[in-house]
């Protein structure tokens, strides 16, 4: 018998604020222990929360841009348990009025092959709810430590349906969510800060059944190779499980991506019953129409309608879009320089390309790149023009990435300092008129874009080392000789 | 002389203080002679400071003396130089903030309550941390973890609670007026129990920041005074919406004491409702005889007096002990032995600390409500029992609401029963719950009331009047009880210590 899985998932994204969920200081990461505290963060007696409206905004905004249904009112519940990480013993969740319900999110399956696009399909979304995240707590030999820094930082659970079927979906799922948190300037999604958290309810049942099977749910999934790898690995084992004519256990089982193993953390019998209740201290908030229409007003064009639309307006590759597309900055450097030089096809080579290896050796981000859409545009100016050959322009590319000079000042200095021999340039100048009487005719009975014939033989036998300028500039002397 | 001063009200301070006859300093060291005097028999307080006191009341004289100097007459600053004793459950930055619990036996808070704020910077000096039931939570301040409170009127019986700290010291002359907090009746009741007036505003009229929440959707900071005009003053200086709690409510604080004084020359005949579910089995005959003299005084004057019907009442006590113990179950949660307050020594891991530590830290009735609150939250029993609360609370609301559209404000006993002895009623929780039969109803609905005294048993203790009005119409409260204050010399009266 063959079997499919049937893979939902939970994951937990920090949004990006200012302040902290429920109180004035900051959030942040990185920072020395237990400074980013107030006596709201650590409960102190008497202390009560207010509502950030930033995050209320920006979990709007998720909501928007995956195609959710938006609650007309934001409720808060406490969420009751206790644990040395929480300073309240409740946390302020949301749990029968999620912000959000419904929604999708688009998803690429790898392709055949890394240069074809692979099968689109839509993951629905069960919900989105706001709550506050907690400490992390620190284990050292004889005590635990705790650190409230993280405490409080406003957190959005993103539930999918159970309809992920595969580890690679799941794969599929995380990426295309964290590219659209980013692209919305709701979260940066570094897994390695905690930012983005997932665990997953695996079961598995006959293929074609409707029937759900038992669940497990897999946590510790800290990064997006684990949560492949830990999906691939509890779905083999729970088919191995009924395959040997056993029974799936619904427990939480812990994975470890560094020993690629998981063991069982607790079984159903230690569920908790959290005794949810609204919070009496915070008053339910209208999300009227107007607030939905402002920050809609402030949505970006979701990834994967941009990537078609790069495709089909600018006749861009996949190839190409789907290494400009998920960087929304790159993206939006990539439109800049293609409406600067009118080629996007071959603006997008130059970004995706040679632009993209450089940062990587010089491991800069895109902001920090002196290369800007403009020296882009006008390198593709000049080559179409064939004032310089491209493997020139190769060069004078990386020295623009070194210097942040314009690319006609570079073929200025490198074109002077490689060719002083002026004699040489004319006499390559001579050899090119000659070789090509016919052009030379045209130019001379008025032709002016004749005189690009002779530029490439001249810049071919100069190794792209000729001054685009004086070429011309000789060329026009020689022809009206 | 010192005791004339420390019984005087805040109207006649301020005019003496105004006009140099007094300074603050020698009010503070008065107030803190007779403190000193008498509060070994009436215990009101927890702890107090006698340094900062005494910072504050000259720091006040100074303030004084530079506005003074500027030209300006001080005039609108009623409070500044008058010593308000604070309930220990509002935390005061530097300030010990027990909740006369175990659990915070040791603990300084850093921080100033909103109403602390606001009362510095109106110019009182904030005095003392005054003695209360364990977390609020209690009748008679018998709950407290470190001293039982004794009634200034009879030593032997309890002040009421849980604010019952608050209400002796203004009754003993250890504070001119006292802030104190009101989930079920702790204002009102103790006020009652003493002979003094207790305010307690509308829910939202005044910031809970820095309040330790009992019930967060109940509780309530409000004064306790000498007379109704000083409560109006003390009401007018920590009123208002506060960014720091989203229950606060964003309404312009009136000019109570302009506004009860408009009233009173205004000549209106109030429309009082007597609600008659208030009336039956268990109040005090002597209480009852009280309220009705007074309720024919209110007649004397004008108003127009009938009977009202608030039907959901009988539920009340059911639906706050849910509603309550439901919202302490969680809000003392935080109470763990973890980051502050008292950790036991005996416990070996993080488990541990909870159990070990809230064993060790809680008293029994604290217990008592967090395990009724836990049990009415848990799964299963939600609906029968919290959310259907929250219905009958509507209910409960509704029924006043409806006897408003009839009337100005209500009137009823306070607490069925003048100051009982100390332990009493200690063995039966249900006989202590019933205490707060006629305040419960005012914390459902979210109303102002207010407790004027209104006479005395023949045994010599003293009998509230409780005035309920409509919300955030605290003015027109005030102008009543202000009516029938000023028809009578019962606040008066004093207390032999």
């Amino acid at each position: 018998m063959t079997y499919e899985a049937v893979i939902g998932l939970e994951v937990h994204v920090q949004v990006k604020t200012r302040s902290k969920m429920f109180s004035r200081v900051a959030a942040g990461y990185g920072h020395p222990e237990n400074t980013l505290t107030d006596p709201v963060v650590l409960a102190l007696p008497g202390t009560l929360p207010v509502m950030n409206k930033e995050a209320l905004d920006k979990v709007i905004k998720a909501g928007l841009l995956l195609g959710c249904e938006i609650a007309p009112e934001c409720k808060w519940d406490r969420k009751n348990y206790f644990y040395p990480d929480s300073p309240k013993n409740y946390q302020i969740s949301q749990y029968d009025q999620p912000l959000c319900r419904g929604g999708f999110v688009e998803i690429e399956l790898p392709g055949p092959a890394r240069n074809v696009m692979g099968e689109h399909k839509r993951i629905s979304l069960t919900r989105i709810h706001l709550e506050e995240d907690v400490g992390k707590l620190n284990h050292a030999e004889a005590v635990s430590l705790v650190d409230f820094n993280r405490a409080g930082t406003p957190l959005m659970e993103i539930v999918s349906e159970p309809v992920i079927r595969s580890a690679d979906e799941a794969f599929a799922y995380l990426t295309a969510l964290k590219t659209i948190m980013v692209y919305g300037g709701i979260s940066d999604c570094d897994m390695e800060k905690g930012q983005l958290r997932c665990d997953a309810n695996i079961s598995i049942r006959p293929a074609g059944a409707t029937a759900l099977g038992t669940k497990v749910e897999l946590k510790n999934l800290n990064s997006f190779s684990f949560v492949r790898d830990g999906i691939a690995l509890e779905v083999s084992r729970q088919v191995a499980v009924v395959q040997a004519g056993g029974t799936v256990v619904q427990e939480t089982r812990d994975y470890d991506g560094q020993t690629g193993e998981s063991k069982s953390l607790r079984t159903k019998e230690m569920a908790h019953d959290y005794r949810y209740f609204p919070d009496p201290d915070l008053m339910p908030v209208q999300v009227g129409e107007e607030w939905k229409s402002a920050v809609r007003a402030g949505c970006p064009e979701l990834p994967f309608d941009k990537q078609r639309r790069f495709q089909k307006e600018y006749g861009v590759p996949y190839t190409i879009t789907s290494v400009l597309v998920p960087d929304r900055e790159l993206s939006d450097f990539f439109e800049e320089a293609a409406r600067l030089c009118g080629r996007p096809q071959a603006a997008g080579n130059w970004i995706a390309n040679d632009l993209l290896r450089e940062l990587g050796a010089a491991t800069l981000g895109l902001a920090q790149s002196k290369v800007r859409p403009a020296h882009v545009a006008g390198l593709v100016r000049l080559v179409e023009e064939g004032a310089i050959l491209s493997n020139a322009a190769k060069e004078v590319f990386v020295d623009m990435f070194r210097t942040g000079d314009p690319p006609g000042a570079v073929v200025a200095r490198i074109g002077l300092g490689a060719q002083t021999d002026l004699g040489e340039l004319e006499r390559w100048c001579r050899e090119a008129v000659a070789a090509n009487p016919k052009s030379a005719a045209d130019f001379k009975a008025g032709k002016e874009s004749a005189i690009n014939a002779f530029k490439g033989p001249v810049m071919r036998a100069a190794k792209g080392r000729a001054d685009p300028k004086r070429v011309d500039e000789t060329l026009r002397r020689l022809l009206a000789q | 002389m010192s005791e004339e001063l420390c019984y005087s009200t805040i109207s006649e301070l301020s005019g003496r203080l105004g006009r140099g006859e007094l300074s603050a300093v020698e009010l503070m060291r008065a107030v803190i002679a007779r403190t000193k005097e008498v509060d070994g028999r009436v215990g009101a307080f927890n702890s107090f400071d006698e340094g900062d006191a005494l910072a504050q009341a000259l720091a006040s004289d100074g303030r004084r003396a530079k506005a003074r100097a500027a030209g300006a007459d001080g005039r609108g600053r009623h409070l500044e130089g008058i010593p308000v004793g604070i309930k220990d459950v509002i935390s005061v930055a530097g300030q010990p903030l027990t909740a006369s619990s175990r659990m915070l036996e040791n603990f300084v808070s850093p921080y100033d309550a909103t109403v602390i704020r606001k009362l510095k910077e109106a110019g009182a000096t904030c005095w003392g941390r005054l003695n209360l039931d364990e977390f609020a939570m209690g009748s008679s301040t018998e709950n407290s973890a470190f001293r039982a409170t004794s009634n200034p009127w009879d030593l032997e019986r309890v002040p009421g609670g849980s604010s019952g700290g608050s209400a002796a010291a203004v009754a003993a002359g250890e504070a001119v007026a006292a802030l104190g907090s009101d989930t079920g009746g702790s204002i009102r009741q103790p006020a009652a129990l003493c002979n003094v007036v207790g305010l307690k505003p509308t829910y939202g009229r005044v910031s809970r920041y820095g309040l330790i929440a009992f019930a967060s959707s109940l509780d309530q900071i409000g004064a306790f005074a000498r007379s109704v005009e000083d409560a109006a003053l003390v009401l007018g200086a920590i009123a208002g919406h506060d960014c720091r709690d989203s229950t606060s409510v964003r309404k312009d604080v009136p000019d109570y004491v302009g506004g009860m004084a408009a009233l009173a020359q205004s000549g209106r005949r109030w429309r009082l409702g007597i609600p008659k579910e208030y009336f039956g089995g268990g109040l005090d005959p002597e209480v009852g005889a009280a309220v009705q003299a007074a309720i024919d005084e209110y007649r004397g004057l004008g108003c127009e007096v009938r009977e009202v019907s608030l039907p959901h009442t009988k539920y009340a006590i059911g639906t706050y002990y849910i509603i309550a113990t439901a919202e302490c179950s969680s809000n003392l949660a935080r109470y763990d032995g973890v980051r502050y307050g008292s950790r036991s020594k005996d416990a070996t891991d993080a488990l541990d600390i909870y159990f070990k530590s809230r064993a060790e830290g809680f008293g029994p009735e604290v217990k008592r409500r967090i395990i009724l609150g836990t049990y009415v939250l848990s799964s299963g029993y939600y609906d029968a029992y919290y959310l259907r609360a929250q219905k009958v609370r509507t209910l409960i609301r509704r029924d006043f609401l409806e006897a408003f559209t009839q009337v100005d404000a209500i009137l009823t006993p306070t607490s069925p029963t003048p100051a009982f002895r100390k332990g009493e009623k200690s063995a039966d929780p249900l006989a202590m719950y019933l205490s707060d039969i006629y305040t419960i109803g005012v914390n459902l609905a979210g109303l102002p009331g207010i407790s004027i005294p209104c006479g005395f048993t023949r045994g010599g203790l003293p009998i509230g009047l409780q005035a309920i009005g409509q919300p955030f119409k605290e003015t027109e409260l005030l102008a009543i009880a202000g009516a029938y204050e000023g028809r009578t010399d019962w606040r008066t009266r004093r207390p032999r210590l």
